[in-house]
């Protein structure tokens, strides 16, 4: 038993060290972000001598912050809320409509997951410029048509096993296709709902390569591809680096920490399903 | 609703019009585009027959370089992703104080965005590895991104960072279907920590490895942002991976005809590895 005993604790010594190594760069960074351009040239790796937080008010001013943040948070949420609706939609018609049209048009979106977006970027944006669709509004359809692919077969795989009865008793009650969606079914996709959110919020808000090719105009950026085009600026100044960097993170690890049950549930389950 | 064919196509309208518009048709586009000379967005297209297919196969050397860049980084990020994943996830279902928080800890660069963690770690390996080869009289942390090796580490580095932690969660959530009665029948039966691995819980994790796997490698294989905030490419395009190589052959040298029969192959050997990947995981799954 102490034996035992003794191998645990030197596992859990080791994990606290891996743990402390993990975070190092995030905090090597936060350190580095308080310092004045030359003291991070001169002791880098000492801690600030003086707090200079100007390096903050200046990276946000440059990253342009509120407006780039604004453009990623609507982007994501509203392209996440239709994804998730029109998903939903789909994967339940398909599954309760069986027929081969439903068998086709299921494997469609599943196999399009094997197409790389190197594949499509070129003639997507040909193809978009087009039509006019080089803008936040175009942006939002293009995720749904990225997005749809995985959501349908998540949600599909969810409905599948969701009892047939209940919209078989709201039909004959009266409920119309929309009535039975709204009313009956919607409610039950909660769980998979909150996955399917998630898997697309993270990608959307951190995905950089689409918003560079289709919105890559004053005002429209989201915030990696802001960060980007800080970066190709001010590319010496790691004072203001850091600071952007730790800036940059700051909304995806307070949204973590809110929601940590969730999202872990929500990647896994997408993982593994 | 059966019988309902308007209820039917107006549920699946919105997201199949809009899958069929980003995804099928530039698919379909794509493989044509990519037999002709297209030059840049809204510019005509010559059918040009195999020529570009040839000329990825045979005279560019960078896309050869690129290829065997980046098979050699997935085989790599494979191996350690899963493995350092595999190893955190047994050490936090131990269950001791604060198995929670480490969780947490090893999960969490993947929420960060590939842009924001290439830049970071550009600042770790550039700045902070040089003040300390120079403070500590250690060579080797010298000069880092500097060259292809380092590149490469470096490259190994930030997605092992990344994605770990990902696949510490996978392995969990399979770790915790392990029933504890089987273990404890083990060792009763005087298995030890090693037979109990070996023989009860590598084998029941299996089909979490192929998951952890197939994801690794198209993690790998499509890398980009990181690929564009660490390295770019450089130096002398000796850490370009083919993600990059595809980009800025289209953005840089204005080939998009080109660019697009190099995205066709690099989509063949995406999927082909992908398949072919589950296929060999699935025959050796045990089931309990």
């Amino acid at each position: 038993m102490k034996y035992k005993d003794r191998i645990k604790g030197l596992m859990i010594l080791m994990g606290v060290i891996v743990a402390i190594a993990w975070v190092a760069p995030v905090f090597i960074l936060l350190n580095s972000s308080f310092k004045s351009l030359k003291e991070i040239y001169i002791s880098i790796l000492a801690f600030p001598k003086e707090i200079v937080f100007s390096n903050y008010t200046q990276a946000f001013e440059k990253l342009d912050f509120v407006q780039s943040f604004t453009n990623s948070i609507m982007i994501t949420v509203i392209s996440t809320l239709i994804i998730i609706l029109f998903s939903s939609m789909t994967a339940w018609v398909l599954v309760r409509n069986k027929s081969k049209k439903s068998t086709i048009i299921f494997m469609l979106f599943a196999s399009a997951l094997l197409v790389p977006f190197q594949c499509v970027m070129l003639p997507l944006v040909d193809l978009m410029s087009h039509l006019n669709l080089m803008n936040r509004f175009g942006i939002v359809i293009m995720y749904l048509g990225f997005g749809s692919s995985m959501s349908v077969v998540l949600f599909h795989g969810f409905i599948k096993n969701i009892p047939l009865e209940l919209e078989e008793a709201a039909m004959i009650d009266g409920c119309n296709i929309f009535q039975t969606y709204f009313h009956i079914v919607l409610p039950l996709l909660k769980p998979i709902m909150v996955t399917v959110s998630i898997i697309n919020a993270m990608w959307i808000w951190n995905d950089f390569l689409l918003p560079q090719l289709v919105i890559n105009k004053t005002g429209w950026q989201t915030l990696p591809l802001k960060t980007y085009l800080f970066f190709g600026q001010f590319a010496k100044r790691w004072d203001l680096g850091t600071a952007a960097l730790i800036i940059g993170m700051i909304p995806i690890i307070v949204f973590y920490i809110a929601s940590q049950k969730y999202v872990v549930k929500g990647v896994t389950d997408g993982a593994i399903k | 609703m059966k019988k309902s064919n308007w209820g039917f196509w107006g549920f699946i309208a919105p997201s199949l019009l809009a899958f069929i518009l980003v995804q099928l048709i530039p698919t379909i586009t794509g493989i044509y585009y990519s037999f002709t000379d297209w030059d840049g967005i809204g510019k005509s297209k010559t059918f040009i027959g195999l020529r570009n297919y040839s000329e990825a196969f045979t005279t560019d050397s960078k896309f050869l370089h690129a290829f065997i860049f980046t098979f050699a980084f997935t085989l790599c990020a494979v191996i350690l992703v899963n493995l350092i994943g595999f190893l955190l996830a047994l050490l936090v279902t131990m269950k001791f104080k604060g198995s929670n928080l480490l969780r947490g800890i090893f999960f969490m660069p993947n929420l960060i965005g590939g842009i924001l963690l290439g830049f970071t770690w550009q600042f770790i390996f550039v700045q902070i590895f040089s003040a300390l080869g120079k403070k500590l009289g250690i060579s080797w942390l010298l000069g880092w991104l500097s060259n292809t090796e380092t590149g490469f580490v470096g490259l190994l580095i930030v997605v092992t960072w990344q994605l770990s932690g990902y696949m510490m969660l996978i392995y969990i959530a399979q770790l915790q279907n392990i029933p504890n009665s089987i273990l404890e029948a083990a060792q009763i039966d005087g298995a030890n920590v090693f037979h109990r691995l070996r023989h009860i819980i590598l084998p029941l994790v299996a089909p979490a490895f192929t998951i952890g796997v197939f994801l690794t490698i198209s993690n790998a294989f499509k890398l980009f942002d990181q690929n564009v905030a660490l390295t770019n490419g450089g130096p002398a395009n000796g850490t370009q991976m083919l993600a990059l190589n595809i980009y800025n052959t289209a953005f840089f040298e204005s080939r998009f005809g080109y660019a697009q029969s190099k995205a066709v192959i690099f989509m063949v050997v995406v999927a082909g590895i992908s398949l072919f990947q589950l296929k060999i995981g699935k025959s050796k799954e045990v089931e309990l």
